[in-house]
């Protein structure tokens, strides 16, 4: 190891205290919700929940996993899991189609083609057009939300450049072979981009999972993913009531513990998403 | 200017050539539908894609007509309410009263991002350099992986802490912690006072929140760029006895300032462009006096759009939303013809 000088010294200190504190002020809400869902009605009422659980409870959970109001709860999830799956895969069915077609070199009227595209981009029609478009084609159901949240420009030129990076020499071989569109893209160019189809399932499938404002507006109550019915439990519980019930935990434990139950399947998985995630911002440098 | 040749004149070439040309001209439409048939699964693909943005992008378009139009009645056809020109536009931004409220939804949008751009641009920048100075890799991934978090977290799970943390109570438990901060540090009433009905702190929450949650995925683009210059640089720097601020002025400032240069024009593009959904879930308890430096553009929209609940003036909310899409898309068009320019780089 080189010798440092003396500025780079305290540079590296200030370096490694400022991220220290960063990635504990990141995870310092998540680790709060956990002592807010788990700790004793005093404490809570005192305010001396800050970091760690005191008088250690499991009833919010249990309330929120089995209770009276545990049914709204878990039919929301099973709606979020729906959109999430089958919203997911309508969207990448047409993103990848699109894609695909958009990087033919032979397709006619190409230009025309991406420009349609690639405009919604610069302009959208705004918020109550949207909302009353909606309206109109009955985007007012479970399969309405999946149909009506299908792809977004961005995702598909994503794709599509990925695609055009693609050496033709395999391709070539293969149409000689008599293979027809759909085998070329389904035994050369998806198994050829499994990273690309990775990082933008996931930005599909996270903007279903923590879709929010369509969702409330567009569907009615037993239809409502779980980010809709958490909001209105956290709302709920900052409100005072006037029956005054014996619960055995303060109502913010209850709004925690759904915080937390919501964010838990997050939690798991990130750790193996994280690198595609992450690579979808490198790779965002899109050029038309 | 060409000379006009006669066939004869002609090589065998040029013949061949004006042979095929006319060739191509006569057949054009015939060429094109035949390969369309050789390629027809292509087209097929196609289909699902266009009609997916027809219905759902283009065809709200028509929508915007609202803006024209006394549109009181939902239930008849769009054209047959009566047509009031440019009557809304004039209405929501010179009328004695109605005016105000556009205007300062209009100042909120440019000052919520006029600070979200000096408070938050720096932030990734100085993460990045810092990420970059931390030589154990693994201990290096792991705050890295840490810090990109949030933005994996649903907007409504934020908020809700938020929310929760600035709850002042009820006749069931205790204030949250930031309230209780708060009234401790004297900045609120001792009476319970819900801050996120405080227009005073709205905006430090917003950004120092947005910060919280975008600064470690932000990093992501600025931490490849300084990895991208070559360590020898820094060695012949050290030789000459430069610190480490000289280093990171003379060396990784220049080395990632095309990718700075680019992220801070297309974030300038996206300067009238402030979301509704975490604004609208911050304040959704709150009373309207958060208006005043809480409502931005969208969130006035969906509010005069009867959205957010309450009464609705479709034409007013059209007409705010139309004069903001425009001048959206030339910021986000011009900014990225300019990055274009620039560095060869754009969104599209």
């Amino acid at each position: 190891m080189k010798r440092l000088d003396r500025t780079e010294i305290l540079f590296r200190i200030l370096s490694y205290t400022v991220v220290i504190l960063f990635a504990i002020a990141t995870l310092y809400p998540f680790i709060f919700s956990i002592a807010m869902a788990i700790s004793g009605e005093g404490p809570i009422n005192r305010g001396e929940i800050i970091l760690y659980p005191k008088d250690i409870q499991f009833r919010a959970l249990l309330a929120l996993l089995t209770g009276e109001n545990s049914k709204k709860f878990w039919i929301s999830y099973t709606n979020t899991l729906f959109y999430t799956l089958y919203g997911t895969l309508f969207s990448m069915v047409i993103s990848i189609f699109a894609a695909y077609a958009l990087s033919r070199t032979h397709l006619v009227f190409k230009r025309q083609i991406s420009f349609f595209i690639v405009f919604t981009m610069w302009f959208s029609a705004g918020l109550i057009p949207t909302w009353l478009n909606y309206r109109d084609l009955f985007v007012n159901n479970r399969w309405g939300i999946i149909y009506g949240f299908g792809a977004q420009a961005f995702n598909i030129l994503l794709l599509r450049n990925y695609f055009q990076g693609i050496s033709k020499e395999i391709e070539e071989a293969a149409i000689v072979d008599g293979a027809n569109e759909f085998q070329v893209l389904g035994s050369i160019y998806l198994p050829m981009s499994k990273s690309a189809l990775a990082t933008i399932t996931l930005f599909y499938a996270l903007n279903r999972w923590n879709g929010y404002f369509w969702n409330r507006q567009l569907v009615g109550d037993m239809e409502h993913p779980l980010q809709v019915v958490l909001q209105s439990m956290v709302q709920a519980s900052s409100e005072s009531s006037e029956i005054v019930e014996v619960l055995g935990y303060a109502p913010y434990s209850l709004a925690y513990s759904a915080i937390i139950l919501s964010i838990i399947p997050i939690i798991i998985v990130y750790p193996y998403l994280q690198k595609y995630f992450a690579r979808g911002v490198n790779v965002g440098g899109v050029k038309e | 200017m060409m000379k006009i040749l006669r066939k004869t004149e002609m090589t065998p070439e040029q013949r061949a050539q004006e042979y095929f040309l006319d060739d191509l001209e006569r057949t054009r439409g015939r060429r094109i539908w035949a390969q369309i048939k050789k390629h027809w699964g292509v087209y097929l693909m196609l289909i699902p894609v266009l009609a997916f943005f027809f219905l759902f992008r283009y065809r709200p378009i028509y929508g915007l007509m609202n803006a024209f139009i006394d549109y009181r009645f939902l239930q008849k056809p769009l054209l047959d309410n009566d047509f009031t020109g440019f009557y809304a536009f004039l209405k929501i931004m010179f009328d004695a009263t109605e005016k105000l409220r556009f205007w300062q939804a209009f100042r909120n949008t440019f000052t919520l991002s006029m600070y979200g751009l000096i408070f938050g641009f720096p932030v990734p920048i100085i993460l990045a350099l810092m990420f970059s100075e931390i030589k154990n890799e693994k201990f290096r991934s792991v705050t890295q992986i840490i810090t990109y978090l949030p933005k994996f977290i649903s907007t409504v799970v934020i908020t809700s802490i938020i929310v929760l943390l600035a709850s002042p109570g009820n006749n069931m438990q205790g204030p949250g912690l930031m309230n209780a901060l708060f009234t401790r540090a004297g900045w609120i009433p001792d009476a319970p006072t819900h801050i996120l009905s405080q227009p005073k702190f709205f905006r430090s929450i917003y950004i120092i929140s947005g910060i919280w949650e975008g600064a470690g995925y932000g990093s992501i683009v600025y931490f490849a760029a300084i990895m991208a210059i070559s360590p020898t640089n820094y060695e012949a720097a050290r030789i000459d006895g430069a610190s480490k601020a000289a280093q990171i002025r003379y060396i990784t400032f220049p080395g990632m300032a095309p990718t700075l240069t680019i992220m801070l024009i297309l974030r300038v593009g996206e300067i009238l462009s402030v979301g509704y959904e975490k604004i609208i879930l911050l304040t959704a308890n709150s009373t309207t006096a958060i208006r005043s430096t809480a409502e931005v553009i969208s969130t006035y929209v969906l509010s005069l759009g009867g959205l957010l609940g309450g009464s609705s003036q479709l034409n007013f909310a059209a007409a705010a939303d139309l004069f903001n899409s425009l001048i959206a898309m030339f910021l986000v068009i011009g900014s990225n013809f300019i990055s274009r320019r620039v560095s060869d780089t754009s969104l599209f």
